[in-house]
This record gives structure tokens, C-alpha cells and sequence, in this order.
């Protein structure tokens, strides 16, 4: 907390002696309370992101499911354009993650799961680079780690249901190691697979999202920087901060597909080392 | 002059030069895991979706390591 108070000085104390540029700092991801300040149910901007994505998901989910049912009840044979879009996105969950790796009948079985965590981190994702949203939701850690935790608690049940007691004896004692080894691998085995997994998972998915946004922070405050505050020569290069800005923009939009892709196919393949039979 | 000497002429976060340091590592690995996947599909092109999955999981496993790195100043203070 001290370190944290201490960076918060250096960036006033750069702000006050007037060179107008605000670096980003950490405390970008701890906006102003705008609701129910003081109270445990606090609501800053990523928070009211956050309830914003989650309702527009809802919605739209709704809106499909209803669509889906419709059109299946009335034998509609053509999708309209809008129900093709539900299809590709749910089918590309289903088909190209959940089935790949874990076959039809367990693909379908946790399929859910699967969707769900995929259309969270996308739509959380993607508010990263949405104009006047700016910043992602889960660019702060509480919701990534519910989610690493969903799948924690999904891949423990699915190993349990399959294999009983023998899913623990086989992730945490391999077959076809020497005993004497067990000494070693058996501490390795405890850390990366029911510690580092979940802890993986919800700091890859915040850490990209932090970087990201400081990354687009840092060159558009350079932009205003430049083009505001600079003189003479100096001006000219704000253009190329903003190119910049506009490069990472793009590849923020390919990191919010990406992080929200690695984050389920990770999730499944859990799931799918804790069903297979080599346990 | 010696290491000592210019080592006290260095001030900012010692953290930056330690987070430069953790990116080499997987750098190279996500380099290395990227480049063998390219091979496998000019041997194989017809494996290229499956092999890209597996190149994406490689990435990520690769990856956590430098978004550890970069998020240790934070738990661990600066």
C-alpha cells in the first residue's frame, strides 16, 4: 500500500510541475466511485462496464434463444441474418472448442460452461477498444478470477465424476515414474495443477488486459502530449504516437478475440486431461 | 570504472530492468514454439488447424510466465 501511495506522488508531483504529460499508472484501474460509495456494493466505471456488457449479453442471448426455439417450432429451413450470427457464434464455441477437444457427448455436456466463459471475456474484452467505454472489464482481477475459479471447480468435478478418488491418486502420482521420484513430482504436480492452473488463468487474461490498456493510454496521452504541449518540430511527432495508437487499437481487438479463445480452450483441455483415461 | 561505481549512477524502478530481464525467457520460448509450428504446416499443411490450436496453448502456457513477471511489482510491491 505504501508503494502504491508513493507511485500516486510521483505522478501528482509530475502532473503539478506542469510538463503536461500524464503517464498511465496503475491507477488507471482504480477509477473514481460514481454509486453507493462507502457501502461493500461500490460502483466505479469498470464495475458499471462490467453490469453493462453483462446485461447486453443477456439480452442478446435472450433474443437468440427465443429466435432459435421460434424458427425450430415453425420449421424455418433459412436462418434470418441476425439468428446466422447466433448460430456462427455459438457453433464456433461448440464445434471448433468443445468438440474438438473433448468429443461430441462431453463437448455438449459442458458446452454451457464453455460458451459462457467464452461470450464473458469476449464482451469484457472488447470494451477495452470500444470508444467512451475505454477500458476493459476485466481489466482488474475479481472477475477473471471467478471465472478461473468456475473452471477450477468444473475440471475438479469433471475429473471426480469420471474417475472418483483415482483422479487425484493419477494427477498427483503419474503413472510410469519410479517411486523414488515421487518425492520430486509429486510437489511439482500439486503446485501446477491445482495451484498454478486457476492462478494462470485469471492473471493472463488481467495482465493482458492491463497491458493493453496502459500500451493505448501511454501513446494517445503522448498524441495530446505532442500535439497540445510540444513546440515547433516536436508536433510531428504526435502523428506517429497516434499511428501507434491506431496499430495497437487493431491488435487490441485481435488480443480481446485471443485472450477470450486461450482462456476457454485452456478450460477445456483442463477438463479434457481430467476426463481422459489415462487417469 | 567499476560496477559499483555506475550502478549508483543508475537510479528509477529496478523493477523495469527486472521485468526486461523476465520477458527473455518466454520471448524466446513463444519465438520458438511459433517457428516449429510454422515447419509443421509447410511439412503438413493439411494439419494446420490443429496444429494452430496447439501452437495457441503453447503460447499461453509460454506467456503466463512474462504476465507473471509483469504482475509481481504489484503483489510484491515496487
Amino acid at each position: 500500500m505504501v508503494h502504491a501511495l508513493d507511485l500516486l506522488n510521483i505522478a501528482v508531483a509530475h502532473q503539478e510541475s506542469g510538463s503536461g504529460f500524464e503517464a498511465p499508472s496503475i491507477f488507471e484501474f482504480y477509477p473514481q466511485v460514481v454509486l453507493f460509495a462507502g457501502t461493500p456494493f461500490e460502483l466505479d466505471r469498470i464495475m458499471l462496464i462490467r453490469l453493462l456488457v453483462t446485461s447486453l449479453l443477456v439480452f442478446v442471448f435472450w433474443l437468440w434463444a427465443r429466435k432459435f426455439k421460434s424458427s425450430a417450432e415453425q420449421g424455418k429451413l433459412v436462418p434470418s441474418r441476425f439468428q446466422l450470427m447466433g448460430e456462427i457464434s455459438v457453433d464456433f464455441v461448440r464445434k471448433s472448442i468443445a468438440h474438438d477437444q473433448l468429443g461430441q457427448k462431453d463437448g455438449d455436456r459442458f458446452l454451457p460452461l464453455l460458451a459462457t466463459i467464452f461470450f464473458i471475456t469476449l464482451g469484457m474484452n472488447v470494451t477495452g477498444i470500444i470508444p467512451s467505454l475505454n477500458i476493459a472489464g476485466t481489466s482488474r482481477i475479481g472477475l477473471p478470477i471467478v471465472m478461473a475459479l468456475a473452471a477450477y471447480v468444473t475440471f475438479i468435478y469433471a475429473g471426480v465424476k469420471a474417475h472418483g478418488a483415482g483422479f487425484f491418486k493419477a494427477s498427483l502420482f503419474p503413472a510410469g515414474v519410479p517411486a523414488a521420484f515421487y518425492i520430486l513430482v509429486t510437489p511439482i504436480e500439486l503446485l501446477s495443477t491445482f495451484i498454478l492452473r486457476p492462478v494462470t488463468l485469471a492473471l493472463r487474461l488481467t495482465m493482458n488486459m492491463i497491458a493493453g490498456h496502459l500500451l493505448l493510454v501511454l501513446c494517445f496521452s503522448a498524441t495530446q502530449f505532442f500535439f497540445f504541449n510540444a513546440t515547433g518540430i516536436m508536433k510531428a511527432f504526435g502523428a506517429g504516437t497516434f499511428l501507434f495508437g491506431f496499430v495497437f487499437t487493431l491488435f487490441e481487438i485481435l488480443v480481446a478475440f485471443l485472450q477470450a479463445y486461450v482462456f476457454t480452450l485452456l478450460t477445456t483441455v483442463y477438463i479434457q486431461l481430467a476426463l481422459s483415461d489415462e487417469h | 570504472m567499476d560496477v559499483t561505481t555506475i550502478a549508483a549512477g543508475v537510479s528509477g524502478s529496478l523493477g523495469v530492468i527486472g521485468y526486461g530481464l523476465a520477458a527473455i525467457g518466454p520471448g524466446v520460448g513463444v519465438g520458438l514454439v511459433v517457428s516449429k509450428t510454422i515447419e509443421s504446416i509447410a511439412r503438413q499443411p493439411e494439419l494446420a488447424a490443429k496444429l494452430q490450436v496447439t501452437m495457441w496453448l503453447g503460447i499461453a502456457f509460454t506467456e503466463a510466465l512474462a504476465l507473471i513477471g509483469l504482475a509481481t511489482p504489484f503483489i510484491f510491491g515496487v
